[in-house]
């Protein structure tokens, strides 16, 4: 065993530029870019989640204790939607698309035809680690890619699932997995990529990028933020609790990009709206939460570490009003609830990750959009519960973010036909859907133009005759063109 | 902090604009004037935010450094954040006011770019004003249509729901621009952001002092000074500039500074296009108009500001049968539009300067290089200008195939079939545009899907980056992101995505403790298997 462990060789800078060359050359022979290769991978990717489900949901339950049925929806569902989505669109995508001429260039046509980048590389993240290991990875197939992927070492269990099921279903000639922490991911940086989709956060995501700039390569990062909830009064409080709870406990126990952070509401609705939390948390996970199996676990002791540390700063220990209780050994921790926590602690300061939710409370609900812009951080996401027109209306105008949902959470990430991503320090690029495709393809713009209609008037000697009537016909002035005709 | 300007500074002491050193030339030049004319004009652009600080204006005068920079973008943050430049009255205000610039100031602005570059006036007539007052009426054309929501359509699943993209801005946005379209390559990006409805800094290149100080000038009297700023200058302002915190920067230049753009950028998670170059190829076959083809090709390289822009033609390539007819067609149509005395003729731009006269001649000059002159070659260094050359099969690797020839140097490479183009093409880095002229229709589609470049043009030069509808911009070493028309407010934009629901129809499908049948439902549901659905409604699924 120990001696099979030594063998293994090391995956560094040298490795990492063999590999990169050998997919170059794989996919300058053109072997990615015809739409059979690209259906044949898509329906390969569907046939290894069919073939290999309970595995998929084996390798998620040890990496993080993930419920069965999340597992199977946000990671498997999602993924095959996106496969299906792509394998029926794919033709429709492929085709240029034709572009208006001007008069200057009659007569001509002009198309934007979508030409794949080249070899790209994908870095994922622990916390889904199936779906954002292969979604990114669905879109640079279909654009006709060759791809590197790197799921995320916190994962382990996935990561090594993800090796043995890619190199079997898909194309390993353009299609690799490499597995690795620190090290191989450095490895992997130093290479010349023609796009890198990175999905984390923000410390690493400044060093792709930086990695990135020496080889001009445009990145995608998709990372998070402190999401927030405003919970206005009138609502159905009912449906409230339930989707907020979905959004943030039942999303891998809040450590999701897109999971609330925190909550935002009116000092006089406040403890309904707590009141209606508890409930409904008893409601699902029972009066021992710790015990329940339809909670993920917290990923690892380190991240178990760093969420007591938020609980148990001395200016927020004091502000749970339901919660709290934790299990060190299986790695839990309750569903736990934070009421008036001060705005300069961590843990309003840091994007949470696990499942604890602060509800900060203002005098009127309008008061909320100012505390989430006055964060400077634009984050991934920002909810808001209301039945107000207005204030739907205000919330879409004033607040910054990725993206936005009314009256739920959580639930943006399945609707294909809305682009998916960051703005400012969440993230820049989107996917999902056609924008995945889009993002993993260059938008080549061609003008075609035949011999015929060729005008002196372009050409140099520049005499004062052309001038004049060279302005007359691009300032669009029919008079003025008569005018210069006739001198 | 102190130790990354210190590293930027010192890379960029070896770069400039465009596309490459230059730094000999600048310390000379700053020496000369451009240090009298930036100060009086840097304080004229700061003028508005340095009111309350007049008796030290003296001071701010010498050095836009880091501080002056931060002090800046916190204003204009301010004023973004109070929302004045979201309303679609400011956007539609600030363009009309470019609009009004540019009819008013028509001749103060091709008299520097006269004075910049010996830019002809219908070159700058039609590639700078033209160019512009098109994107800014276009803009103000349609700005309502494209800052309307867009909706899009919600899946089953999530049933009932609407759905929208919504555009917004990005906040307070950098436009570093440069030297050899410096008018229209300063505010065509301009347009884009505040079309888009935010902040912008524009900093011209101090290698196109009079068009950078004509900018300065204009902008401060017609558009909203508190949300749209020029700051003038070198190598100290830009790093000044690059170490704040943007929410986008649009950068026009070379593939070195464009790197130190993207780290600087990088510490603060900025997302960035660069208007990069490249050698772009023209490629030839032999059954075409040789005598538009011809005329076509002279349009996109000696009458574009004499070779001088990143979309013109670098080198051509056509078959070693072909290439006699094709010289002596571009002589004659040389002669044709420029006259026996290239130099007599004031319809070609000059040299920008005498860095890059330079190094244009070292390029011609070189060993194995000089002798496959065909036509051209004569220089007059007091004038700037070099007269339209042309070379025969220059070695692959010499400096002149190596970088990119920014100026009025047109080598030509043979190949037997025209085909074998296509490979020789791709083996070099990706460039900005490939051009191509030919009457075959198989060649023109194998082009098309076998040549990668940020854009194509099929027998012509130029003209597509005058089509509003194509997106303009590279891909790899020509750059990333794109703009025109529509594209360049995107481009300032932020795609927000809006998922609207009710209270109605919650299903408790979604929600916890996950029973078995649960399970099997909502699998149905989520892959849209109606059959499934009813199977699991009754219990009988087949799992």
């Amino acid at each position: 065993m120990e001696s099979e462990e030594m063998k293994k060789p090391v995956f560094d800078q040298e490795a990492g530029s063999l590999l990169v060359k050998e997919l170059r050359a794989n996919f300058a022979a053109g072997k990615t870019r015809s739409y059979d290769w690209r259906v044949a991978q898509l329906k390969g990717m569907i046939k290894m989640m069919e073939d290999h489900e309970p595995e998929i949901l084996t390798a998620l339950r040890d990496d993080l204790s993930k419920p069965e049925l999340e597992s199977s929806i946000y990671e498997i569902a999602l993924l095959k939607n996106s496969c299906v989505l792509a394998l029926k669109e794919l033709k429709q995508w492929m085709m240029p698309e034709k572009a208006k001429t001007s008069l200057t260039t009659f007569p001509s046509s002009a198309e934007t035809v979508s030409e794949p980048l080249g070899v790209v590389l994908i870095i994922s993240a622990w916390n889904f680690p199936f779906l954002l290991s292969l979604d990114p990875v669905v879109g640079a197939i279909a654009a006709g890619n060759a791809i590197v992927l790197k799921p995320s070492e916190i994962a382990p269990a996935t990561s090594s699932l993800l090796v043995r099921l890619v190199g079997q279903y898909l194309d390993s000639s353009c299609i690799r997995v490499v597995e690795g922490a620190v090290p191989e991911t450095s490895a992997l940086l130093d290479q010349k990529w023609d796009k890198i989709l990175y999905t984390g956060n923000g410390r690493i995501g400044r060093i792709v990028m930086a990695a990135a700039a020496k080889h001009l390569t445009p990145v995608v990062l998709e990372l998070g933020g402190k999401c927030p909830v405003i919970v206005d009064s009138g609502i159905n409080l009912r449906v409230t609790a339930r989707r907020i709870i979905m959004g943030k406990w039942g999303c891998n126990n809040g450590q999701a990009c897109i999971s609330p952070d925190y909550i935002i509401t009116t000092k006089d609705y406040t403890p309904k709206l707590v009141d209606a939390l508890k409930h409904e948390l008893e409601q699902f996970y029972g009066k021992n939460p710790l015990e329940s199996k339809d909670l993920s676990r917290i990923v690892n002791s380190n991240h178990f570490a760093r969420l007591s540390k938020l609980l148990d700063d001395d200016k927020v220990s004091g502000k749970i009003v339901h919660g709290g209780a934790r299990d060190k050994t299986n790695l839990k921790i309750a569903p736990t609830i934070l009421l008036d926590v001060p705005r300069d602690s961590l843990i309003m300061n840091e994007e949470i990750f696990g499942p604890l939710l602060p509800i900060i409370t203002v005098d009127k609900v309008e008061d909320s959009f100012n505390v989430i812009n006055s964060s400077g951080t634009k984050p991934l996401a920002a909810y808001l519960f209301s039945n107000n027109k207005k204030l739907k209306e205000q919330f879409v105008v004033t607040v910054s973010a990725g993206g936005l949902v009314v009256n739920d959470t959580a639930v943006h990430l399945a609707v294909h036909s809305l682009p998916f991503g960051g703005v400012g320090e969440s993230g820049m690029g989107a996917y999902h859907g056609k924008f995945s495709f889009d993002t993993f393809s260059h938008k080549k713009a061609v003008l075609y133009r035949s011999f015929a209609g060729d005008a002196p008037l372009r050409y140099p000697p520049y005499t004062s005759k052309k001038i004049r009537l060279m302005k007359a016909f691009l300032g669009g002035s029919i008079v003025g063109i008569i005018r210069a005709l006739l001198g | 902090m102190a130790t990354l300007s210190v590293v930027m500074l010192s890379n960029w002491s070896n770069c400039c604009n465009r596309p490459s050193g230059d730094y000999k030339f600048r310390q000379a030049y700053r020496r000369n004037n451009l240090h009298l004319r930036q100060s009086s004009h840097l304080s004229s652009s700061f003028h508005c935010l340095c009111a309350t600080t007049l008796p030290v204006l003296e001071e701010q005068k010498r050095t836009f450094d880091a501080e002056r920079a931060a002090s800046l973008v916190k204003d204009l943050r301010n004023n973004f954040r109070s929302g004045r430049t979201k309303s679609y009255e400011w956007r539609v205000a600030q363009l009309q006011s470019i609009l009004r610039m540019i009819d008013e100031n028509e001749k103060m602005i091709i008299e520097a770019l006269y004075e910049d570059l010996g830019k002809p006036e219908l070159e700058s007539f039609t590639a700078e004003i033209t160019m512009l007052k098109s994107s800014s009426k276009e803009a103000l054309e349609q700005l309502k249509r494209w800052m309307t929501p867009e909706k899009v359509k919600t899946s089953i699943s999530l049933y009932p729901s609407s759905a929208e993209i919504v555009s917004e801005p990005l906040g307070v946005v950098l436009v570093i621009s440069t030297w050899n379209f410096p008018f229209l390559l300063s505010l065509d990006p301009v347009i884009g952001a505040v079309a888009a409805g935010n902040a912008v800094v524009l900093k011209p290149s101090e290698l196109a002092p009079a068009t950078s100080s004509v900018l300065a000038k204009l902008l401060e009297k017609y558009v909203d000074r508190s949300a749209i700023t020029v700051v003038e200058g070198a190598v100290a302002e830009t790093s000044a500039l690059l170490e704040q915190k943007w929410d986008k920067i649009f950068f026009t230049g070379g593939g070195r500074v464009g790197r130190i753009v993207l780290t600087a950028a990088a510490k603060h998670l900025t997302p960035v296009v660069l208007e990069l170059g490249g050698k772009c190829p023209a490629v030839v076959d032999s059954n075409v108009n040789i005598e538009v083809a011809v005329r076509r090709i002279i349009a996109g390289k000696w009458a574009c500001n004499n070779g001088q822009a990143c979309i013109g033609v670098d080198y051509i390539i056509t078959t070693k049968d072909f290439a006699p007819k094709l010289i002596d067609a571009l002589r004659n149509g040389l002669e044709e539009f420029f006259g026996k005395d290239p130099f007599e003729s004031k319809d070609r731009s000059r040299i920008v300067n005498s860095f890059h006269f330079k190094r244009l001649v070292g390029l011609m000059d070189e060993d194995k290089v000089s002798d496959k002159i065909v036509l051209g070659a004569q220089r007059d260094e007091s004038q700037l200008q070099i007269a339209p050359t042309i070379l025969l099969n220059v070695p692959e690797d010499s400096l002149i195939m190596q970088e990119e020839i920014f100026g009025p140097l047109l080598p030509i490479l043979t190949v037997d079939n025209v085909e074998d183009s296509f490979e020789m093409i791709n083996e070099k880095s990706k460039p900005l545009v490939a051009y191509l002229f030919s009457d075959d229709e198989q060649l023109k589609k194998k082009f098309v899907q076998n040549v990668s470049s940020g854009g194509m043009a099929i027998n012509d030069t130029v003209i597509q980056v005058s089509v509003s509808g194509l997106p303009f911009g590279g891909v790899g070493e020509s750059g990333m992101g794109l703009y025109h028309g529509k594209f360049s407010f995107e481009t300032f934009s932020h795609k927000k995505a809006v998922l609207y629901r009710s209270f109605a129809g919650d299903s408790s499908l979604r929600y916890p403790p996950y029973t078995p049948e649960k399970q099997k439902l909502f699998k149905a549901v989520i892959s849209g298997n109606i059959f499934g659905i009813i199977l699991a409604l009754l219990g009988w699924s087949r799992d």
